[in-house]
């Protein structure tokens, strides 16, 4: 999919992944609604993008809350047009340091579920539909090696990743002949907040950075070769790369 | 007919009324019977304007309601005295009227300043907000209901108002049409070879609560139809495709779009009214709610279907518990759809309803 003047939404824009994603598309182009629970965390990232001569608008809404998603969706398209590029890259950890599933609290699983599960079905349910009426459209979701490995401790959080990515592989199964493509990426750990949550005690020079990741995903959401359903990991997380 | 009291549940079968002008025939069914009446080759034009929260309130004594936004950026806005949903708009007191410069505040940080008042009634107003951009249309969802309506149960939610394919919110009323079908059955029929194409179209407000004004409506409405689309749809009917509208507010955009003779795309609005007499130079065939007589909407089925077999088919679904309003039943009006000869193997293999009904 062509990047330039694509109308492109990415929850959890204010930091980390989020921020480098709203960075690298609008370097080269889209035209973005960035999200995040709080206007004020995303106003940096929107001055950097209108700066080097990006196109931004900034929403606040509460993935994990039904009632905040059609005004997400319905500003978004006011201010965009119909969103061509959907990318839910916003996740709840649930309460850290990380807990055993004994420790976990009823109502802390159902909020991570709430904020990493129901609220991209929601949201790409309001959006995805349109996207199939007009034959055009990409969702990205972003999952997480936890999905695929039953860490100890990594409980609501890989539970909820392991069913974002089988999500992701129906819309892809449902909405392919229409033209839509969904697709899931495991970013490989990071030089993140959210890192930093889960595993305080990591080295940071081994973690890739954001922004090397952003260019990766950018890529793939680029190339017509992604395959739709697929789940891809990005190569090369060294610091370096 | 009584209206639909309360969005459908999934469960309930929602009917379609099948007319056919060319037969002077009528016959009930289901809407997930649709696919039936349509054949390769033949497209299907749905609005994906979502439904915007259009009702703000500026006092206990004064509702406005957003009717279209302007070239300019201000928005028409009706306004609306004391009372709320559960009284019937024409049974709402009259506001006091709004001075140019009189400045609104709606909550959530919304205001706007009045910039004009119509010359034709006081209720009219142009205003124009105080926020830009994200900041408006955050504050706008957060500060606004949807329009509500008397005969329902309990008030809507903003979920209750969108169509499941719908895009950008131009519509200040749920163009309601397009409502009862699922995307089951819009596929069924694209894997069949029927075209699904769509253009946006600010569909307005249904009534103002004063007859005068009323008999005005519709005002002017924006629409957008993309030049590919077009293209696609001048291909069909070359082919001779059957364009299926699925509502009046699709009838009035793509018929104002062909008033060339050829169908054009662009971004216009359009106040045409269509009736009786009114000769279609797109529009083959309409899905549309069950329409009272007398309203500008039941007119405009008019062009489609003469006056007689409406009233006869209408007084048969009210007779057979037909639900009408936002989330009642629907009708297909089709020249030859109950012809005998089948345009498709489906048809064959369905029969008439009305037999249909009385068995199950």
């Amino acid at each position: 999919m062509e990047i330039a003047g694509t109308a492109t939404l990415i929850t959890g824009a204010s930091r980390g992944l989020g921020e480098a994603l709203a960075l690298e598309l609008g370097r080269q182009g889209a035209r973005l609604v960035l999200v995040s629970r709080s206007r004020p965390a995303l106003e940096p990232v929107l001055q950097r993008i209108r700066a080097a001569g990006g196109i931004a608008h900034a929403l606040e809404a509460d993935l994990g809350s039904k009632d905040d998603i059609y005004p997400l969706s319905g500003a978004a398209t006011a201010l965009v047009g119909p969103i061509d590029l959907l990318i839910h890259n916003a996740s709840d950890l649930g309460p850290t340091p990380l807990r055993l599933l004994l420790d976990t609290e009823c109502e802390d699983f159902e909020r991570v579920l709430a904020v990493n599960l129901l609220g991209p079905f929601r949201l790409s349910r309001v959006i995805a539909g349109s996207m199939a009426l007009r034959q055009r459209g990409t969702i990205v979701h972003l999952s997480s090696d936890a999905s695929v490995n039953a860490y100890s401790h990594w409980g609501a959080y890989a539970v909820s990743k392991a069913a974002l990515d089988h999500l992701s592989r129906i819309w892809a199964t449902e909405l392919g002949e229409r033209g839509v493509r969904s697709f899931s990426v495991d970013p490989g750990e990071m030089d993140t907040q959210m890192h930093a949550a889960a595993l305080p005690d990591a080295d940071p020079k081994t973690l890739a950075r954001p922004e090397n990741v952003a260019a990766q995903i950018a890529a793939l959401i680029r190339a017509s070769a992604t395959a739709n359903g697929g789940r891809f990991q990005v190569s090369s997380p060294g610091a370096e790369a | 007919m009584s209206p639909a009291s309360a969005p459908r549940s999934r469960q309930e079968p929602e009917r379609l009324l099948v007319i056919d002008p060319a037969a002077d025939r009528f016959a009930d069914y289901q809407i997930a019977d649709l696919p039936e009446f349509l054949a390769p080759g033949d497209a299907l034009v749905l609005n994906d304007a979502a439904t915007l929260p259009a009702s703000l309130r500026a006092s206990a004594e004064l509702e406005l309601r957003l009717m279209s936004e302007q070239d300019d950026g201000t928005w028409l806005s009706l306004c609306l005295g004391h009372g709320d949903y559960r009284l019937p708009t024409e049974e709402r007191s009259a506001p006091s009227v709004l001075a140019v410069g009189a400045e609104l505040c709606f909550g959530h940080g919304l205001a706007a300043r009045v910039r004009a008042v119509d010359p034709i009634s006081a209720r009219l107003v142009y205003i124009e907000f105080q926020q830009r951009g994200d900041a408006l249309w955050q504050a706008l969802y957060r500060a606004a209901s949807p329009i509500q309506y008397a005969y329902l149960r309990a008030p809507l939610a903003l979920w209750d108002v969108q169509n499941s394919y719908a895009a950008r919110p131009w519509a200040v009323e749920l163009p309601s049409a397009g409502k009862p079908l699922r995307f089951e059955t819009l596929f069924r029929m694209a894997a069949r070879g029927v075209t699904l194409a769509q253009l946006t179209h600010a569909a307005g407000l249904s009534s103002t609560g004063e007859a005068a004004l009323d008999a005005r409506l519709p005002l002017a409405e924006r629409y957008e139809l993309s030049d590919e689309t077009a293209a696609r749809l001048r291909r069909i009917q070359a082919q001779g495709g059957r364009i299926i509208a699925v509502g009046t507010s699709v009838t009035r955009a793509l018929e104002a779009a062909s008033m060339s003779g050829t169908l054009r795309g662009g971004a216009r609005r359009t106040d045409l009214l269509l009736g009786p007499g009114s000769s279609l130079r797109t529009c083959t065939g309409l899905i549309s709610g069950l329409h009272e007589p007398g309203t500008s909407h039941f007119a405009l089925l008019e062009a489609y279907a003469p006056r007689a077999l409406l009233n006869h088919s209408f007084r048969h679904a009210e007779r057979q518990g037909y639900l009408q309003h936002e989330f009642g039943d629907s009708c297909l009006i089709l020249k030859g759809a109950l012809d005998p000869r089948p345009r498709s193997r489906e048809r064959q293999q369905g029969g008439l309803v009305g037999d249909r009904l009385q068995s199950s």
